[in-house]
């Protein structure tokens, strides 16, 4: 057997023994291996792809939750506000409407008091006018009790006309 | 990892020193250095060791063909002397004889076909054996549990299917390399498993043998060429952008570029492996010949050392062969429109 004369035999056996392993292992090993491969690189890639949208609907979920955050806080802001502005009116409203009834309310007690001082003050007059009268009454029919008198305060009374 | 193979290969270096001791009783020196030709060559019997007289052998089936007399069967040992267990015209048996350099003859002269079951027969069978074993263990996982993350032996077939497909076909071959990738994995793993085993001590020098490297070359001949496209052709015979005075010459170049393509293939796998072998054996041979224990030291480390780099060229010369048969492929069905010429 020389070192670079190829054996028969062993090129016969060769031949065989690889074309049969070859078809043994490519229907048996390579072709099973190589379709779960390829199965499962689709599957990572298919995985990292919805990973990858997955991502993107968080952002954007994410992005849209805060942009209705942001419209709340708005919204809430000017309610807020609105109701300040709403209460301050109504404490406004109701000082004004306040003042301006105290005022009323101070107009007619000094209205009435006017009124009762006068009709106090015209009270008083008729009891004077009355006693007045009284005493004069009195006065007339104690002074004019006999004829002398009454004499002469016709007599009085004629002078006066005269000097009129 | 490093220690482990170290130490390995030491047990190798003395296992092989052990085992080939017998044939350096005292003689010449180039009886002292003709186990390596013997280790490195093919066999009808596959020798494991000597111990004293007691020659511990696979005594192998030796088939023979001829047109006259029809197929026959021998055993190895009916060549033999039976003492000696040598070889040689003189110990011929029904016509037949094995010489001295275990080479099969037939004493009439008469033509004959030898499909003998050599020891790289064996070797063969043994290195596709383990090969379809772990290559049907991997597949075996994917079937049981779907496309999942490899484990056990789809682990270690995996990266190289995967390197083989991404790496070698698809890059060398293009669009096409599909349908070549089972041929270039078992290719790859032929012959890588074929050279790690072909390290071992005792082992046959399988992937160092011309016949082995000739008919993976062949197979990777035809392929090319049952797979060559219109382009490829018309590349060879009619070379696009020459002269037609130049294709006299250009064309016999191309049509010999065919076959010297596998013509490399062959010669550079046979050589890689079998120098390598040569290289090992030398530095234990150097230990005989100057019958120096000193030496023996040396030689055993540097055979280590030899060993080691030897790993590395068995997956090496696995990778080139199959990219080169890739390429060979890609060549031929790559559907190019160029200008330029070779």
């Amino acid at each position: 057997m020389d070192l670079i004369t190829p054996g028969s035999g062993l090129i016969f056996w060769q031949l065989i023994g690889f074309l049969g392993l070859l078809f043994i292992l490519i229907k048996f090993a390579w072709k099973p291996m190589l379709a779960a491969l390829e199965e499962r690189e689709s599957t990572i890639e298919n995985a990292l792809k919805q990973a990858e949208i997955a991502r993107n609907e968080m952002a954007n979920l994410k992005a849209e939750n805060e942009k209705l955050l942001a419209e709340a806080r708005l919204e809430r802001d000017n309610i807020l506000k609105k109701a300040q502005e709403a209460s301050n009116k109504m404490i406004e409203e109701a000082k004004t409407e306040a003042q301006k009834q105290g005022a009323q309310l101070i107009e007619n007690a000094k209205a009435v008091i006017e009124t009762e001082k006068k009709a106090a003050l015209t009270e008083v007059k008729n009891q004077v006018a009355a006693l007045t009268l009284e005493v004069t009454e009195k006065l007339l029919k104690k002074n004019l009790a006999d004829d002398a008198s009454q004499k002469a305060l016709v007599d009085e009374f004629v002078k006066d006309l005269k000097l009129n | 990892m490093t220690r482990k193979i170290l130490v390995l290969s030491i047990l190798f270096s003395a296992f092989l020193l052990f085992n080939t001791n017998s044939s350096f009783a005292a003689g010449s020196e180039e009886d002292k250095t003709s186990f390596i030709m013997h280790h490195v060559k093919d066999s009808h019997e596959w020798h494991f060791a000597t111990f004293g007289h007691t020659h511990v052998t696979l005594p192998l089936p030796v088939i023979v063909y001829s047109s006259d007399r029809g197929l026959e069967f021998f055993s190895s040992t009916d060549f033999q002397n039976h003492d000696t267990h040598a070889f040689g015209k003189e110990y011929a048996h029904e016509g037949y004889y094995i010489d001295e350099h275990d080479h099969l003859g037939r004493v009439d002269g008469a033509s004959f076909i030898e499909l003998s079951i050599t020891k790289n027969v064996v070797m063969m069978f043994i290195v596709m054996f383990v090969l379809a074993y772990v290559a049907l263990s991997a597949a075996n996982h994917y079937k049981k549990n779907g496309a999942v993350a490899p484990k056990g032996a789809a682990a270690l077939i995996e990266p190289i299917v995967i390197f083989v497909r991404d790496e070698i076909a698809e890059k060398s071959i293009g669009p096409k390399y599909k349908k070549f990738v089972p041929y270039l994995i078992t290719l790859f793993l032929f012959i890588w498993f074929g050279n790690l085993l072909g390290l071992l001590p005792g082992a046959a020098n399988l992937t160092g043998n011309i016949a082995v490297t000739m008919t993976l070359a062949v197979l990777t001949f035809i392929i090319t060429n049952v797979n060559g496209n219109k382009d490829y052709w018309k590349h060879v015979f009619a070379t696009p952008g020459v002269p037609i005075p130049m294709l006299l010459i250009i064309v016999p170049v191309e049509i010999i570029g065919l076959f010297t393509k596998p013509f490399a293939l062959m010669v550079r796998l046979f050589v890689a492996i079998t120098a390598g072998h040569v290289v090992i054996l030398g530095f234990i041979a150097l230990a005989f010949i100057f019958e120096s224990y000193a030496i023996g030291v040396v030689s055993t480390v540097m055979v280590t050392f030899i060993n080691i780099i030897e790993l590395l060229v068995a997956t090496i010369q696995a990778y080139v062969f199959t990219l080169f048969t890739a390429m060979y492929i890609g060549g031929a069905v790559a559907e190019h429109a160029h200008d330029e010429h070779h």
